[in-house]
């Protein structure tokens, strides 16, 4: 069964604000869903409300047609989520932080090469073993970024992927996000600029404050 | 379920490694506070021996009180325990491997010094067995309420002393007979009684603090 994402009705309050009502969309495999607006429209709202970590005030998401919060775990499985926090850690070097995740994402122990293969791609060699303090913000960006590489999801929710990125570090996340949507994955991201993927099929969202 | 618990464990163990300065303060302050109370009260061996118990437990539950914000906190300022929230394992794993982790690194130490600093009031060795007895039940009942705590009050400002103003009177109990076993081997009485109550209530704060914290990370991070 090819995986289907679907919301439907979704309603966001926050603080006493309604943020959006009513917003329904249908992700398959192989397509990418843009998520734009300005600031405060609830941009991460919506990408928090698709991993299960804020309920939506009305509505509900459907992953294979059943609800995700039935779902939980098996949803979870599923999901590669990439936050406004990047989730890395300081104390951790970057090989480190990718092991921990490894293990934890999928209970196994990585191997070697996975994660240097992961580290290369995102233009991280020869970092592996620095503390992830001394990398500077682009580069903590990459690692965060490499997570999605080393755990294989077929869904994944990125905020703001683009972040702090260079020019190279932005082509090198459009080329990752075109193969993952070739491998038949779907992703969901927030821009402020188009990412302009040539791969798959991309559709957009435009929050508007209410 | 179990490699993750053990995931979890290894990830926090290494990160209170590279952090080592913090944990080791939590560690001295316990040492300081217990050493002040002979010094400031004197050479009175009478008096020492009554108020020991009393004086190691309380330092023990401050002790554990400071380094509550460690359990939580930093994790969620970077971001990492939303990851952790979305690992595909029940939240209450997740959770209870960050507990157990905070009692190996806080708890544990503490255990393993509190007959050293027990000598200082001339505790008898027999008392000194419960003691050690008393903080091994005890510590990681506190390590499970203050994580319910801290949990709670996630990302509010000023969250330290709230969790101390949630957390202290909920360790109370703990506080009463924990300080009761050591009292009464002190004064040659038994203290079995006062021990299977502190198993008794770790036990459950084992069954249900695990749950119920899981439950306020899940409010704490909408």
């Amino acid at each position: 069964m090819s995986p289907r994402l679907e919301a439907h009705a979704l309603e966001c309050v926050r603080g006493g604000r309604t943020l959006f009502q009513n917003l329904s969309f249908a992700l398959e495999a192989g397509e990418l869903l843009e998520v734009t607006g300005p600031n405060g429209s609830g941009k991460t709202s919506l990408l928090r409300m698709l991993c299960g970590l804020l309920a939506p005030a009305a509505g509900h998401i459907l992953w294979q047609g059943k609800k995700i919060s039935s779902l939980k775990e098996e949803y979870l499985k599923e999901l590669a989520y990439l936050g406004h926090a990047g989730g890395v850690k300081a104390e951790l070097s970057a090989a480190e932080n990718l092991r921990l995740h490894c293990g934890l994402a999928d209970g196994r122990r990585p191997r070697d090469e996975q994660i240097g293969a992961a580290l290369a791609r995102m233009g991280l060699d020869g970092n592996e073993a620095r503390p992830a303090k001394t990398l500077s913000q682009g580069q903590q960006r990459r690692l965060a970024l490499a997570r999605l590489l080393v755990s294989e999801r077929a869904l994944w929710v990125l905020d703001e992927p683009l972040t702090a990125l260079d020019s190279t570090g932005v082509r090198l996340i459009r080329s990752v996000i075109e193969e993952h949507l070739k491998a038949g994955g779907l992703a969901v991201l927030t821009t402020h600029q188009p990412l302009e993927v040539s791969a798959g099929r991309v559709g957009q969202i435009r929050l508007v404050p209410i | 379920m179990l490699a993750t618990l053990r995931w979890v464990i290894q990830r926090d163990a290494m990160l209170a490694w590279r952090g080592r300065a913090g944990v080791l303060s939590t560690l001295l302050f316990f040492v300081i506070v217990v050493s002040l109370f002979p010094l400031g009260v004197g050479p009175e061996l009478n008096v020492l021996r009554t108020i020991a118990p009393g004086v190691v437990w309380v330092a023990a539950l401050l002790a554990s009180m400071l380094s509550l914000d460690r359990v939580f906190s930093h994790d969620y300022l970077d971001g990492t325990l939303e990851q952790l929230m979305l690992t595909p394992q029940p939240l209450s794993v997740v959770v209870l491997g960050k507990i157990v982790a905070h009692w190996l690194v806080t708890g544990a130490p503490l255990v393993l010094l509190a007959p050293v600093l027990g000598l200082q009031f001339d505790v008898p060795p027999g008392a000194l067995l419960t003691l050690v007895a008393s903080l091994v039940l005890g510590t990681p009942a506190l390590s499970l309420i203050g994580a319910f705590g801290a949990a709670l009050t996630l990302g509010l400002r000023g969250g330290g002393v709230l969790v101390s103003l949630l957390v202290l009177p909920l360790c109370i109990p703990v506080l009463i007979f924990g300080a009761g076993a050591v009292e009464a081997s002190i004064t040659g009485a038994s203290a079995e009684s006062h021990l299977s109550l502190l198993g008794a209530m770790l036990i459950l704060a084992l069954l249900f603090a695990p749950w119920a914290t899981a439950a306020a990370l899940r409010i704490s991070m909408e």
